[in-house]
């Protein structure tokens, strides 16, 4: 069975067609990257996929593990192992990110029937992963994403990824706002976590990203749909030729 | 379990709308005739055997008061009170004289021990986790002065405390074991003048507690008081008299909660603290008193008047609230800042939901040399609440290099609730240093999406923000304080989203 099956997905924002019958199957172990200019729905996509309010799903389904995933709220979802990085995470102050995370840790544990993990036990894990992913102490104690550099918030994203272990991870636009060697530790952590159960599928620009996190497969989208789909060598036909040929593909 | 969570764990083992010290207690109790007159006040008086000149004190206030009208300007609004539909003594009978805690009603006992207030002897930090890597705080010990509607029922620690010399006590006793300090310092600090419902309290106020502190000395333990209303149609007026004298220091708490009824119930409090030289007092609060229903029907007028005053050079008063409950808040604790380099402090939750209005402040008044004050206010409107901070800082003429540093940030859940804030400052004095800042946010969906796509439901997502909130504020607070408001800031915001 394929982890995430997205089928014929029409989604509308207040009156307007934004996708108009995506398609996207993504089986485990896979890395997809989906590419495609401005406005043409990659995040309107992810954010559907995470359950984002504010979104009408007009038509289609989305399937994760053979489970339709838009009757689940989005916190089930999140518990079920979907896991969304965000493009522009936001600030909590006067929330310590080890507060935060074991808060969330736990809700999903509960969710999942699990028992919930002690203090002691949680600040041990986190800890171990921080430290495999070189992410120091002090950015825990801190509050969440408060005064954090662009490259800080993106390897929070990879620390909470990396402890909640999610079955599907969508990277929205995890490039923006990075320079090159922000880049390269944040792709290292995300290649981290590749792994044959998980899948991830990762939003993108520019092909600049993949040449750090390489995927198995490449799908261009254009005006609320995939118009071509190939492997990782897509990505660099595309630096070369633009999106432009595909406009009218579209 | 760290704090959020368990925040979050009470929470969920709450209905929505549901009050959880709302039950009432069934006992018998000796009550003062309906209304309010010279005879009430002599009613009360004489069931505390109060001496001569404390029956005078009052009959004076409730003449001055008669005299009085009450005050509009707070930004509240709520019906004409009839001040002859009020019980103004409630006690509960007592089965016979009492000699030591085992003889209270059990009835009181049990109630305070659903309140989760332990008036037994005992060590009662239990169930708190402290923060992973933070210091382990070893158990202490609070002693608790137990008021009953009208009466004090149970003072506990009093050996250990008066080994100490410090007397801690019902204000009641006081009068009759104390009165040469009760008769110093009662009404300097709130004269009987002062205000409307400060005039009231001092003509029929009913008990209280009252801690002196001597000279040098550093109270081995923290105090408090827990105030409960139970009777019907009763009104509440406690006075409450600390002294920190010289180089002194005590920590003070005041918790209070009552039964959840229909109609409105009046609770006029006075509180004086007085610091001497180089003395301390904090003193902290956690009011949650019966805030109404979700129709804004029932809850408790809760219109306080609550001062310190730094008497004495480079004394120290802090307050430190959280108000979560009430019909009505109309409260500015206070601080006169009399002695040269004295400071006052003032931390402030103020949290409405509802139908509730809450109109809370404080006053720095600068009068010595070098005096500072800090005002750090979190106000959180939801609902159909309205939310307002009123604050004044002033400096005399005198007081030169005056320094005051004041920051008020509002937080507003929905659309359907107002945050207000109306800061005066008064520098009357060329070298004053005000510094104030001001926020209103609003709870993003943003930052409500990212949480709960962590896993985080709705409410406990919106549950974690207030409480990074109203983080610096409730540091302030003593441990088992913090985590008690901890809880109630999570329930009193229950289904306020969504």
């Amino acid at each position: 069975m394929s982890l995430l099956e997205v089928k014929d997905l029409k989604v509308r924002v207040e009156e307007r067609e934004i996708l108009h019958g995506l398609s996207l199957t993504v089986n485990p172990g896979q890395v997809h990257a989906i590419m495609g200019p401005n406005g043409s729905g990659k995040s309107t996509l992810s954010h559907v996929i995470a359950g984002k309010p504010g979104y009408e799903v007009t038509g289609g389904q989305i399937l994760f593990k053979g489970e339709d995933l838009l009757e689940m709220d989005p916190n089930e979802r999140a518990a079920k192992g979907v896991f969304l990085a965000f493009q522009y995470p936001v600030e909590i102050p006067g929330v310590t990110t080890w507060n935060f995370l074991h808060a969330a840790l736990n809700a999903q544990r509960k969710a999942r029937g699990e028992d919930e993990i002690s203090s002691p036990a949680f600040l041990k894990k986190v800890r171990e992963v921080a430290k495999s992913l070189n992410i120091p102490q002090d950015m825990l104690k801190r509050g969440v994403n408060v005064g954090f550099s662009g490259g800080e918030k993106k390897r929070n994203e990879i620390l909470q990824m990396a402890l909640f272990e999610p079955a599907v991870c969508i990277l929205d636009e995890m490039d923006s706002g990075l320079d090159i060697d922000a880049l390269r530790i944040a792709a290292d952590g995300v290649n981290a976590l590749r792994s044959p159960e998980r899948a991830m599928v990762v939003i993108t620009h520019y092909q600049r990203l993949l040449n750090y996190i390489v995927p198995d497969v490449v799908h261009v989208m254009s005006k609320g749909r995939v118009v071509k789909s190939g492997g990782k060598e897509l990505a660099l036909e595309l630096e070369e030729s633009g999106y432009a040929q595909f406009e009218d593909a579209a | 379990m760290p704090a959020v969570q368990e925040t979050v764990e009470r929470v969920r083992r709450i209905d929505v709308d549901q009050y959880r010290y709302g039950f009432e207690t069934q006992i018998e109790s000796d009550k003062a005739p309906k209304g309010l007159s010279e005879d009430t006040v002599r009613f009360i008086s004489a069931k505390k055997n109060e001496p001569a000149w404390m029956l005078e004190w009052r009959l004076e206030a409730y003449r001055r008061w008669l005299t009085m009208t009450e005050p509009t300007w707070a930004r509240v609004d709520y019906p004409k009170i009839d001040y002859q539909d009020i019980y103004y003594y409630a006690a509960p009978k007592p089965k016979k004289t009492l000699s030591s805690i085992d003889e209270i009603d059990p009835e009181i006992l049990k109630t305070y021990e659903k309140l989760g207030i332990p008036l037994r002897e005992v060590a009662i930090l239990e169930g708190v986790e402290p923060p992973p890597g933070g210091p382990q705080t070893p158990n202490r010990k609070i002693a608790v002065d137990a008021v009953f509607d009208s009466v004090s029922v149970a003072t506990t620690f009093q050996k250990e405390l008066k080994a100490a010399g410090v007397i801690f006590m019902p204000i009641s006793e006081a009068i009759r074991e104390h009165p040469e300090l009760v008769q110093k310092y009662l009404g300097t600090v709130v004269p009987t003048s002062d205000n409307y419902f400060a005039t009231l309290n001092s003509a029929v106020f009913s008990d209280g507690s009252f801690v002196y502190v001597p000279p040098g000395v550093r109270c081995p333990m923290e105090l408090s008081t827990y105030f409960r209303i139970n009777e019907r149609n009763t009104g509440q007026f406690e006075r409450t008299l600390i002294i920190a004298d010289k180089g002194s220091y005590v920590s003070y708490l005041e918790g209070c909660t009552a039964p959840q009824r229909d109609e409105n119930q009046l609770h006029a409090a006075v509180v004086e603290l007085v610091t001497l030289d180089d003395a301390e007092i904090k003193y902290s609060t956690v009011q949650n008193w019966y805030p109404g229903n979700s129709e804004g029907k029932g809850g408790i007028y809760n219109f306080v008047t609550k001062r310190g005053d730094c008497r004495g050079r480079n004394s120290k008063i802090s307050w430190t609230q959280v108000e979560t409950g009430s019909a009505i808040t109309w409260k500015y604790p206070s601080c006169i800042l009399r002695g040269d380099n004295s400071s006052g402090e003032f931390y402030s939750i103020a949290i409405s939901n509802g139908f509730q209005q809450v109109d809370s402040g404080t006053k720095m008044i600068h009068l010595g040399k070098n005096t500072s004050s800090r005002i750090i206010s979190k106000g959180i409107a939801a609902g159909k609440s309205q939310n307002t901070y009123r604050g004044l800082v002033s400096a005399h003429r005198k007081a030169t290099g005056a320094r005051n540093y004041t920051a008020c940030d509002s937080l507003l859940i929905g659309d359907k609730c107002g945050a207000h804030t109306v800061p005066y400052v008064e520098a009357k004095n060329s070298s004053a240093t005000f510094e104030h800042e001001a926020t209103t946010s609003k709870i993003s969906e943003d930052v409500l999406f990212y949480c709960i796509q962590r896993g985080l439901s709705q409410e406990e997502a919106v549950g974690l923000v207030v409480n990074g909130f109203v983080k610096d504020v409730l540091q302030q607070l003593p441990m088992e304080f913090a985590v008690e408001a901890q809880k109630l800031i999570s329930i009193s915001l229950e289904g306020s989203v969504g």
